[in-house]
Protein backbone atom coordinates (compact mmCIF):
# COMPACT_ATOMS: atom_id res chain seq x y z
CA UNK A 1 0.00 0.00 0.00
CA UNK A 2 2.37 2.37 1.30
CA UNK A 3 4.90 1.21 -1.75
CA UNK A 4 2.02 2.05 -4.69
CA UNK A 5 2.00 5.38 -2.34
CA UNK A 6 5.44 5.75 -3.20
CA UNK A 7 5.75 5.04 -6.58
CA UNK A 8 2.85 7.44 -7.61
CA UNK A 9 4.90 10.30 -5.60
CA UNK A 10 8.02 9.30 -7.29
CA UNK A 11 6.21 9.55 -10.85
CA UNK A 12 4.66 12.88 -10.31
CA UNK A 13 7.49 14.06 -8.70
CA UNK A 14 9.67 12.94 -12.00
CA UNK A 15 6.66 14.89 -14.24
CA UNK A 16 7.01 17.52 -12.29
CA UNK A 17 10.71 17.79 -12.53
CA UNK A 18 10.94 17.28 -16.02
CA UNK A 19 7.79 20.19 -16.51
CA UNK A 20 10.09 22.49 -14.64
CA UNK A 21 12.81 21.78 -16.37
CA UNK A 22 11.79 22.51 -19.66
CA UNK A 23 9.80 25.87 -18.43
CA UNK A 24 13.39 26.51 -17.08
CA UNK A 25 14.99 26.00 -20.76
CA UNK A 26 12.18 27.61 -22.32
CA UNK A 27 12.54 30.95 -20.53
CA UNK A 28 16.27 30.58 -20.91
CA UNK A 29 16.19 31.02 -24.42
CA UNK A 30 13.53 33.77 -24.88
CA UNK A 31 15.33 35.68 -22.68
CA UNK A 32 18.30 34.85 -24.04
CA UNK A 33 16.83 35.24 -27.94
CA UNK A 34 15.06 38.75 -26.74
CA UNK A 35 18.30 39.87 -24.91
CA UNK A 36 20.55 39.30 -27.88
CA UNK A 37 17.86 41.15 -30.36
CA UNK A 38 18.13 43.79 -27.88
CA UNK A 39 22.08 44.02 -28.11
CA UNK A 40 22.35 42.94 -31.55
CA UNK A 41 25.18 41.26 -30.01
CA UNK A 42 26.60 38.12 -31.39
CA UNK A 43 27.91 35.60 -29.19
CA UNK A 44 31.04 34.36 -28.99
CA UNK A 45 31.24 31.18 -27.35
CA UNK A 46 35.06 30.92 -27.15
CA UNK A 47 35.23 34.43 -25.25
CA UNK A 48 32.65 33.15 -22.98
CA UNK A 49 34.36 29.78 -22.30
CA UNK A 50 37.74 31.58 -22.08
CA UNK A 51 36.30 34.44 -19.44
CA UNK A 52 34.86 31.54 -17.04
CA UNK A 53 37.82 29.61 -16.92
CA UNK A 54 39.97 32.31 -16.71
CA UNK A 55 41.01 34.70 -13.49
CA UNK A 56 39.04 38.17 -12.78
CA UNK A 57 39.82 40.67 -10.56
CA UNK A 58 35.69 40.87 -9.98
CA UNK A 59 33.67 37.77 -9.06
CA UNK A 60 31.11 37.89 -11.73
CA UNK A 61 27.83 36.79 -10.85
CA UNK A 62 25.24 37.21 -13.25
CA UNK A 63 24.21 39.86 -15.58
CA UNK A 64 20.02 40.68 -15.67
CA UNK A 65 19.64 42.60 -18.97
CA UNK A 66 22.33 45.13 -18.92
CA UNK A 67 23.12 45.43 -15.40
CA UNK A 68 26.18 43.49 -14.67
CA UNK A 69 26.13 41.93 -10.87
CA UNK A 70 29.29 40.99 -9.53
CA UNK A 71 31.72 41.32 -6.70
CA UNK A 72 34.26 43.71 -6.62
CA UNK A 73 37.69 42.57 -5.33
CA UNK A 74 40.71 44.71 -4.05
CA UNK A 75 43.62 45.04 -6.43
CA UNK A 76 47.05 44.70 -4.88
CA UNK A 77 49.86 46.25 -7.42
CA UNK A 78 53.29 47.12 -6.87
CA UNK A 79 54.57 49.71 -9.37
CA UNK A 80 56.26 52.56 -10.28
CA UNK A 81 54.47 54.92 -7.75
CA UNK A 82 55.11 51.86 -4.81
CA UNK A 83 52.63 49.83 -3.48
CA UNK A 84 48.45 50.40 -4.50
CA UNK A 85 45.44 48.97 -3.29
CA UNK A 86 42.07 50.02 -4.58
CA UNK A 87 38.81 48.16 -5.35
CA UNK A 88 38.81 46.27 -9.20
CA UNK A 89 35.47 48.48 -10.09
CA UNK A 90 37.58 51.62 -10.03
CA UNK A 91 39.00 49.84 -12.98
CA UNK A 92 35.26 49.92 -15.01
CA UNK A 93 34.26 46.37 -16.06
CA UNK A 94 34.22 44.24 -19.35
CA UNK A 95 34.09 46.17 -22.21
CA UNK A 96 35.10 49.60 -21.13
CA UNK A 97 37.80 49.73 -18.88
CA UNK A 98 39.21 53.24 -16.89
CA UNK A 99 42.43 54.30 -15.80
CA UNK A 100 42.86 54.50 -11.83
CA UNK A 101 46.30 55.60 -10.36
CA UNK A 102 47.77 55.11 -13.80
CA UNK A 103 46.80 51.22 -13.66
CA UNK A 104 44.04 50.23 -16.33
CA UNK A 105 43.14 46.64 -17.47
CA UNK A 106 44.93 45.99 -21.33
CA UNK A 107 41.77 45.36 -23.90
CA UNK A 108 44.16 43.56 -26.16
CA UNK A 109 47.58 42.31 -26.80
CA UNK A 110 49.56 39.71 -24.44
CA UNK A 111 48.62 40.94 -20.90
CA UNK A 112 44.69 41.35 -21.91
CA UNK A 113 42.44 41.74 -19.34
CA UNK A 114 45.37 42.01 -16.43
CA UNK A 115 46.34 45.23 -14.78
CA UNK A 116 49.28 47.21 -17.01
CA UNK A 117 50.46 50.80 -15.91
CA UNK A 118 49.09 53.44 -18.34
CA UNK A 119 52.36 54.79 -19.41
CA UNK A 120 54.37 52.38 -20.15
CA UNK A 121 51.90 49.42 -20.85
CA UNK A 122 53.73 47.26 -18.32
CA UNK A 123 52.98 44.55 -15.95
CA UNK A 124 53.47 45.77 -12.45
CA UNK A 125 53.97 43.37 -9.32
CA UNK A 126 50.85 42.12 -9.52
CA UNK A 127 49.17 40.50 -6.26
CA UNK A 128 45.49 41.15 -6.81
CA UNK A 129 42.94 39.46 -4.63
CA UNK A 130 41.23 37.83 -7.96
CA UNK A 131 38.38 35.61 -8.46
CA UNK A 132 41.04 32.75 -8.39
CA UNK A 133 42.56 33.78 -4.79
CA UNK A 134 39.13 34.22 -3.34
CA UNK A 135 38.09 30.95 -4.31
CA UNK A 136 41.31 29.45 -3.08
CA UNK A 137 41.38 31.27 0.66
CA UNK A 138 37.38 30.06 0.30
CA UNK A 139 38.50 26.24 -0.11
CA UNK A 140 41.75 27.02 2.26
CA UNK A 141 39.24 28.58 5.12
CA UNK A 142 37.59 25.72 4.97
CA UNK A 143 39.75 22.91 4.53
CA UNK A 144 41.10 24.80 7.86
CA UNK A 145 37.40 24.76 9.27
CA UNK A 146 36.59 21.37 8.60
CA UNK A 147 40.08 19.37 9.78
CA UNK A 148 40.84 21.73 12.87
CA UNK A 149 37.21 20.96 14.12
CA UNK A 150 37.90 17.16 12.87
CA UNK A 151 41.04 17.06 14.88
CA UNK A 152 38.95 19.24 17.86
CA UNK A 153 36.17 16.44 17.63
CA UNK A 154 39.08 13.40 18.10
CA UNK A 155 40.54 15.23 20.90
CA UNK A 156 37.24 15.76 22.77
CA UNK A 157 35.72 12.23 22.11
CA UNK A 158 38.88 10.48 22.34
CA UNK A 159 38.55 6.17 21.66
CA UNK A 160 34.18 6.94 20.80
CA UNK A 161 32.60 6.44 18.14
CA UNK A 162 33.18 8.94 15.59
CA UNK A 163 30.00 11.15 14.50
CA UNK A 164 28.87 13.83 11.55
CA UNK A 165 31.97 14.98 9.34
CA UNK A 166 34.25 12.77 11.49
CA UNK A 167 32.36 9.76 10.65
CA UNK A 168 32.67 10.65 6.92
CA UNK A 169 35.87 11.95 6.59
CA UNK A 170 37.34 9.02 8.59
CA UNK A 171 37.35 6.05 6.51
CA UNK A 172 38.76 8.17 3.77
CA UNK A 173 41.56 9.49 5.75
CA UNK A 174 42.22 6.01 7.36
CA UNK A 175 42.57 4.35 3.93
CA UNK A 176 44.74 7.38 2.40
CA UNK A 177 47.02 7.02 5.34
CA UNK A 178 46.79 3.08 5.59
CA UNK A 179 46.72 2.16 2.01
CA UNK A 180 48.62 4.64 0.24
CA UNK A 181 51.07 6.66 2.70
CA UNK A 182 52.61 4.50 4.61
CA UNK A 183 53.26 1.43 2.26
CA UNK A 184 54.44 3.66 -0.71
CA UNK A 185 56.32 5.81 1.65
CA UNK A 186 57.64 3.30 3.86
CA UNK A 187 59.48 3.74 7.09
CA UNK A 188 59.71 7.48 7.11
CA UNK A 189 55.94 8.08 6.20
CA UNK A 190 55.51 10.34 9.27
CA UNK A 191 57.78 13.40 7.63
CA UNK A 192 55.04 13.21 4.71
CA UNK A 193 52.26 12.68 5.83
CA UNK A 194 51.09 16.97 6.40
CA UNK A 195 52.33 17.34 3.03
CA UNK A 196 50.48 14.54 0.97
CA UNK A 197 46.78 14.69 3.09
CA UNK A 198 46.81 18.30 2.83
CA UNK A 199 47.43 17.96 -0.92
CA UNK A 200 44.64 15.56 -1.42
CA UNK A 201 42.09 16.93 0.49
CA UNK A 202 42.91 20.89 -0.93
CA UNK A 203 42.86 19.15 -4.39
CA UNK A 204 39.73 17.41 -3.37
CA UNK A 205 38.26 20.62 -1.76
CA UNK A 206 38.51 22.94 -4.77
CA UNK A 207 37.83 20.18 -7.81
CA UNK A 208 34.66 20.19 -6.00
CA UNK A 209 34.14 23.86 -5.50
CA UNK A 210 35.27 24.40 -8.86
CA UNK A 211 32.06 22.14 -10.29
CA UNK A 212 29.61 24.13 -8.34
CA UNK A 213 28.23 27.05 -11.11
CA UNK A 214 27.39 29.45 -8.41
CA UNK A 215 29.06 31.94 -5.76
CA UNK A 216 31.12 30.03 -3.76
CA UNK A 217 31.99 27.70 -6.08
CA UNK A 218 32.78 28.16 -10.55
CA UNK A 219 36.21 29.26 -9.87
CA UNK A 220 38.33 27.11 -11.97
CA UNK A 221 40.89 26.95 -9.97
CA UNK A 222 42.60 23.49 -10.01
CA UNK A 223 42.18 24.15 -13.71
CA UNK A 224 44.90 27.00 -13.48
CA UNK A 225 48.04 26.22 -14.40
CA UNK A 226 49.81 28.25 -11.52
CA UNK A 227 48.01 26.07 -8.69
CA UNK A 228 49.22 22.87 -9.90
CA UNK A 229 52.98 24.38 -10.71
CA UNK A 230 52.99 25.23 -6.90
CA UNK A 231 51.48 21.67 -5.70
CA UNK A 232 54.38 19.92 -8.08
CA UNK A 233 57.02 22.56 -7.40
CA UNK A 234 56.48 21.28 -3.33
CA UNK A 235 56.47 17.70 -3.98
CA UNK A 236 59.14 17.88 -6.21
CA UNK A 237 61.05 19.75 -3.19
CA UNK A 238 59.98 17.20 -1.20
CA UNK A 239 60.95 14.47 -2.92
CA UNK A 240 64.58 15.76 -3.72
CA UNK A 241 65.49 17.72 -0.88
CA UNK A 242 64.36 14.47 1.39
CA UNK A 243 66.02 12.08 -1.16
CA UNK A 244 68.60 9.52 0.62
CA UNK A 245 71.64 8.25 -0.79
CA UNK A 246 70.25 5.41 -2.29
CA UNK A 247 67.91 7.95 -4.61
CA UNK A 248 70.78 9.74 -5.96
CA UNK A 249 72.88 6.79 -6.55
CA UNK A 250 70.64 5.41 -8.79
CA UNK A 251 70.08 8.63 -10.89
CA UNK A 252 73.98 8.89 -11.13
CA UNK A 253 75.20 5.75 -11.29
CA UNK A 254 72.30 3.09 -12.48
CA UNK A 255 72.40 -0.31 -11.98
CA UNK A 256 72.67 -0.79 -15.81
CA UNK A 257 74.59 -2.77 -17.87
CA UNK A 258 77.64 -0.96 -18.36
CA UNK A 259 77.71 0.24 -21.86
CA UNK A 260 74.76 2.42 -21.17
CA UNK A 261 76.12 4.70 -18.85
CA UNK A 262 80.08 4.73 -19.66
CA UNK A 263 80.77 6.35 -22.73
CA UNK A 264 77.60 8.28 -23.10
CA UNK A 265 76.04 8.83 -19.84
CA UNK A 266 72.35 8.12 -21.58
CA UNK A 267 70.59 6.40 -18.37
CA UNK A 268 71.81 9.42 -16.23
CA UNK A 269 70.86 12.10 -18.80
CA UNK A 270 67.49 10.11 -18.69
CA UNK A 271 67.48 10.15 -15.16
CA UNK A 272 68.03 13.04 -14.37
CA UNK A 273 65.17 13.94 -17.12
CA UNK A 274 62.86 12.00 -14.96
CA UNK A 275 63.30 14.07 -11.94
CA UNK A 276 61.90 16.72 -13.34
CA UNK A 277 59.66 15.18 -15.60
CA UNK A 278 57.65 13.26 -12.83
CA UNK A 279 56.71 16.51 -11.05
CA UNK A 280 55.83 18.62 -14.68
CA UNK A 281 53.39 15.52 -15.23
CA UNK A 282 51.78 15.47 -12.09
CA UNK A 283 51.39 19.28 -13.06
CA UNK A 284 49.96 18.86 -16.30
CA UNK A 285 47.96 16.43 -15.87
CA UNK A 286 45.36 17.79 -13.20
CA UNK A 287 45.27 21.38 -14.64
CA UNK A 288 44.14 19.74 -18.32
CA UNK A 289 41.75 17.16 -16.64
CA UNK A 290 40.41 19.62 -14.63
CA UNK A 291 40.77 22.53 -17.20
CA UNK A 292 39.18 20.09 -20.15
CA UNK A 293 36.25 19.01 -17.81
CA UNK A 294 35.28 22.70 -17.50
CA UNK A 295 35.91 23.53 -20.88
CA UNK A 296 32.95 20.44 -21.54
CA UNK A 297 30.60 21.49 -19.48
CA UNK A 298 30.90 25.27 -20.54
CA UNK A 299 31.12 23.75 -24.56
CA UNK A 300 27.98 22.09 -23.94
CA UNK A 301 25.80 25.08 -22.48
CA UNK A 302 27.13 27.06 -24.97
CA UNK A 303 25.44 25.08 -27.57
CA UNK A 304 22.39 26.17 -26.62
CA UNK A 305 22.74 29.45 -27.53
CA UNK A 306 24.79 28.57 -30.65
CA UNK A 307 22.11 26.62 -31.89
CA UNK A 308 19.40 29.46 -30.40
CA UNK A 309 20.94 31.92 -32.23
CA UNK A 310 20.01 30.10 -35.59
CA UNK A 311 16.29 29.18 -34.48
CA UNK A 312 14.30 29.35 -31.17
CA UNK A 313 13.47 26.02 -32.02
CA UNK A 314 16.56 24.30 -32.91
CA UNK A 315 17.87 25.87 -29.63
CA UNK A 316 14.91 24.19 -27.71
CA UNK A 317 15.36 20.82 -28.78
CA UNK A 318 18.98 20.88 -28.32
CA UNK A 319 18.71 22.70 -24.75
CA UNK A 320 17.29 18.95 -23.99
CA UNK A 321 20.41 16.93 -24.92
CA UNK A 322 22.61 19.79 -23.47
CA UNK A 323 20.97 19.69 -20.41
CA UNK A 324 21.01 15.57 -20.58
CA UNK A 325 25.04 15.88 -21.59
CA UNK A 326 26.07 18.49 -19.01
CA UNK A 327 24.18 16.54 -15.92
CA UNK A 328 26.48 13.60 -17.46
CA UNK A 329 29.47 15.60 -17.57
CA UNK A 330 29.08 17.00 -14.12
CA UNK A 331 28.63 13.41 -12.46
CA UNK A 332 31.81 12.52 -14.68
CA UNK A 333 33.36 16.03 -13.41
CA UNK A 334 32.31 14.71 -9.43
CA UNK A 335 34.05 11.47 -10.48
CA UNK A 336 37.34 13.32 -11.80
CA UNK A 337 37.70 15.75 -8.84
CA UNK A 338 38.17 12.58 -6.49
CA UNK A 339 40.62 10.46 -9.22
CA UNK A 340 42.41 13.77 -10.11
CA UNK A 341 42.94 14.23 -6.10
CA UNK A 342 43.52 10.41 -5.44
CA UNK A 343 46.19 10.40 -8.23
CA UNK A 344 48.20 13.81 -7.80
CA UNK A 345 48.36 12.37 -3.89
CA UNK A 346 49.12 8.58 -5.24
CA UNK A 347 51.78 9.87 -7.50
CA UNK A 348 53.16 12.42 -4.94
CA UNK A 349 53.50 10.28 -2.33
CA UNK A 350 55.13 7.30 -4.89
CA UNK A 351 58.04 9.92 -5.83
CA UNK A 352 58.75 10.58 -2.54
CA UNK A 353 58.64 7.22 -1.65
CA UNK A 354 60.90 6.52 -4.64
CA UNK A 355 63.35 8.98 -3.39
CA UNK A 356 63.46 7.13 0.11
CA UNK A 357 65.04 4.13 -1.14
CA UNK A 358 67.68 2.48 1.08
CA UNK A 359 71.21 1.20 -0.63
CA UNK A 360 71.08 -2.15 0.91
CA UNK A 361 67.78 -2.75 -0.77
CA UNK A 362 68.85 -1.99 -3.91
CA UNK B 1 49.18 31.92 -24.54
CA UNK B 2 48.04 33.05 -21.02
CA UNK B 3 46.39 29.79 -19.81
CA UNK B 4 49.99 27.88 -19.62
CA UNK B 5 51.87 30.76 -18.39
CA UNK B 6 51.11 30.92 -14.21
CA UNK B 7 50.51 34.32 -13.41
CA UNK B 8 52.78 35.11 -10.27
CA UNK B 9 50.42 36.74 -8.31
CA UNK B 10 48.31 33.66 -8.03
CA UNK B 11 51.37 31.77 -7.47
CA UNK B 12 52.44 33.46 -4.37
CA UNK B 13 48.94 33.61 -3.01
CA UNK B 14 48.69 30.11 -3.79
CA UNK B 15 52.07 29.21 -2.26
CA UNK B 16 51.71 31.46 0.76
CA UNK B 17 47.99 29.85 1.20
CA UNK B 18 48.85 26.09 0.75
CA UNK B 19 51.86 26.77 2.60
CA UNK B 20 49.94 28.26 5.85
CA UNK B 21 46.95 25.49 5.89
CA UNK B 22 49.69 22.92 4.92
CA UNK B 23 51.27 24.07 8.23
CA UNK B 24 48.31 24.89 10.45
CA UNK B 25 46.61 21.17 9.89
CA UNK B 26 50.08 19.52 9.80
CA UNK B 27 50.42 21.20 13.30
CA UNK B 28 47.11 21.11 14.69
CA UNK B 29 44.95 18.72 12.30
CA UNK B 30 46.92 15.61 10.94
CA UNK B 31 48.56 14.24 14.06
CA UNK B 32 45.91 14.61 16.46
CA UNK B 33 43.33 12.87 13.53
CA UNK B 34 45.90 9.93 12.38
CA UNK B 35 47.28 9.87 16.10
CA UNK B 36 44.07 9.28 17.49
CA UNK B 37 43.04 7.28 14.94
CA UNK B 38 46.24 5.20 15.47
CA UNK B 39 45.67 5.08 19.26
CA UNK B 40 41.83 3.69 18.83
CA UNK B 41 42.75 1.24 16.70
CA UNK B 42 45.60 -0.26 19.12
CA UNK B 43 43.36 0.58 21.91
CA UNK B 44 40.45 -1.62 19.71
CA UNK B 45 43.14 -4.41 19.57
CA UNK B 46 44.21 -4.25 22.99
CA UNK B 47 40.80 -4.58 24.31
CA UNK B 48 39.61 -7.40 22.22
CA UNK B 49 43.01 -9.20 23.15
CA UNK B 50 41.76 -8.77 26.56
CA UNK B 51 38.64 -9.80 25.84
CA UNK B 52 39.99 -13.07 24.95
CA UNK B 53 42.56 -13.74 27.70
CA UNK B 54 39.44 -12.67 30.09
CA UNK B 55 37.05 -15.28 28.42
CA UNK B 56 39.68 -18.00 28.78
CA UNK B 57 40.06 -17.49 32.41
CA UNK B 58 36.70 -17.26 32.72
CA UNK B 59 35.62 -20.84 30.96
CA UNK B 60 38.98 -21.64 33.36
CA UNK B 61 36.86 -20.47 36.30
CA UNK B 62 33.73 -22.32 35.13
CA UNK B 63 35.72 -25.21 34.43
CA UNK B 64 36.96 -24.98 38.15
CA UNK B 65 33.51 -24.18 39.53
CA UNK B 66 32.04 -27.00 38.28
CA UNK B 67 35.32 -29.40 39.70
CA UNK B 68 34.35 -27.67 42.85
CA UNK B 69 30.67 -28.32 42.84
CA UNK B 70 31.06 -32.28 41.67
CA UNK B 71 33.72 -32.55 44.03
CA UNK B 72 31.40 -30.73 46.99
CA UNK B 73 28.76 -32.86 45.58
CA UNK B 74 30.83 -36.33 45.81
CA UNK B 75 31.33 -35.09 49.38
CA UNK B 76 27.77 -34.52 50.20
CA UNK B 77 26.97 -38.09 48.96
CA UNK B 78 29.83 -39.38 50.52
CA UNK B 79 29.19 -37.50 54.37
CA UNK B 80 25.66 -38.83 53.72
CA UNK B 81 26.64 -42.52 53.39
CA UNK B 82 28.67 -41.83 56.00
CA UNK B 83 25.90 -40.93 58.38
CA UNK B 84 23.82 -43.76 57.37
CA UNK B 85 26.59 -46.11 58.21
CA UNK B 86 27.01 -44.42 61.77
CA UNK B 87 22.90 -44.13 62.01
CA UNK B 88 22.66 -47.94 62.13
CA UNK B 89 25.86 -48.73 63.74
CA UNK B 90 24.56 -46.73 66.54
CA UNK B 91 20.88 -48.34 66.35
CA UNK B 92 22.87 -51.75 65.95
CA UNK B 93 24.88 -51.08 69.39
CA UNK B 94 21.93 -49.69 71.09
CA UNK B 95 20.22 -52.97 70.06
CA UNK B 96 23.12 -55.22 71.30
CA UNK B 97 23.54 -53.15 74.04
CA UNK B 98 20.03 -53.11 75.51
CA UNK B 99 19.95 -56.79 74.98
CA UNK B 100 22.97 -57.26 77.18
CA UNK B 101 21.42 -54.85 79.64
CA UNK B 102 17.89 -56.59 79.56
CA UNK B 103 19.98 -60.07 79.70
CA UNK B 104 21.68 -59.08 82.29
CA UNK B 105 18.50 -57.38 84.22
CA UNK B 106 16.72 -60.84 83.56
CA UNK B 107 19.74 -62.97 84.71
CA UNK B 108 19.48 -60.83 88.17
CA UNK B 109 15.97 -61.50 88.24
CA UNK B 110 16.69 -65.14 87.98
CA UNK B 111 19.36 -65.14 90.67
CA UNK B 112 16.91 -63.30 93.10
CA UNK B 113 14.33 -65.57 92.30
CA UNK B 114 16.61 -68.46 92.95
CA UNK B 115 17.74 -66.80 95.93
CA UNK B 116 13.86 -66.20 97.31
CA UNK B 117 13.05 -69.64 95.77
CA UNK B 118 15.95 -71.67 98.06
CA UNK B 119 15.33 -69.66 100.94
CA UNK B 120 11.66 -70.33 100.58
CA UNK B 121 13.05 -73.89 100.43
CA UNK B 122 15.06 -73.46 103.35
CA UNK B 123 12.44 -72.21 105.02
CA UNK B 124 9.94 -74.81 104.32
CA UNK B 125 12.35 -77.29 105.19
CA UNK B 126 13.02 -75.93 108.63
CA UNK B 127 9.50 -75.85 109.33
CA UNK B 128 8.94 -78.84 108.40
CA UNK B 129 11.30 -80.53 110.21
CA UNK B 130 10.31 -78.86 113.49
CA UNK B 131 6.66 -79.55 112.17
CA UNK B 132 8.23 -83.44 111.86
CA UNK B 133 9.92 -83.00 115.02
CA UNK B 134 7.38 -81.63 116.81
CA UNK B 135 4.71 -84.81 115.41
CA UNK B 136 7.37 -87.07 115.93
CA UNK B 137 8.00 -85.57 119.93
CA UNK B 138 3.95 -85.77 120.60
CA UNK B 139 3.98 -89.48 118.57
CA UNK B 140 6.98 -90.85 121.22
CA UNK B 141 5.27 -89.54 123.88
CA UNK B 142 2.35 -90.80 123.09
CA UNK B 143 3.39 -93.85 122.93
CA UNK B 144 6.26 -93.91 125.79
CA UNK B 145 3.54 -93.67 128.50
CA UNK B 146 4.26 -97.38 129.64
CA UNK B 147 7.86 -98.60 130.75
CA UNK B 148 7.95 -101.81 128.42
CA UNK B 149 7.17 -99.40 125.90
CA UNK B 150 10.12 -97.42 127.03
CA UNK B 151 12.67 -100.44 127.14
CA UNK B 152 11.66 -101.80 123.56
CA UNK B 153 12.02 -98.58 121.91
CA UNK B 154 15.53 -98.27 123.86
CA UNK B 155 16.46 -101.42 122.53
CA UNK B 156 14.98 -100.93 119.00
CA UNK B 157 17.24 -98.00 118.96
CA UNK B 158 20.30 -99.36 120.04
CA UNK B 159 19.74 -102.55 117.37
CA UNK B 160 19.86 -99.87 115.00
CA UNK B 161 22.78 -98.02 116.16
CA UNK B 162 24.18 -101.66 115.83
CA UNK B 163 23.39 -102.43 113.23
CA UNK B 164 24.62 -98.77 111.41
CA UNK B 165 27.78 -99.79 113.01
CA UNK B 166 28.39 -103.30 111.74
Amino acid sequence: MSQSINNTFSKTGKLIFGILLVVLCFLGIIAFTSNSEESKGELNVKEMIFSHIGDAYNWHITTIGKQHISIPLPCIVIGQNGLDIFCSSKLGHEGHYTEYKGYTIAEEGSNAGKIVEVSTGERPIDISITKNVVSLLISCALLLIIFLSIAKKYKKNGFCKPTGLQAILEPLIVSLHDDIIKPSIGKNYKKFTWYLLTVFFFIFINNLLGIIPIFPGGANLTGNIAITFVLAALTFLLTNLFGTKGYWKEIFNPDVPIGLKCPLPIMQFIEFLGIFTKPIALCIRLFANMFAGHVMVLVLIGLIFVFSQLNVIAGLGFSFVSVLLVVFMSLLECLVCFIQAYVFMTLSALFIGMAQVEEEHE
Amino acid sequence: MSLLTPDPGLLFWMLLCFLIVAFILGKWGWPAIVGMIEDRGNYIEESLKKADEANAALAGIKAENERLAAEAKNERLEMLKEATKLKEKMIEDAKTQATVEANKIIENAKESIQLEKDNAVKEIRSQVAEISVNIAERIIRGELKSNESQIDMINKLLDEVNIAKS
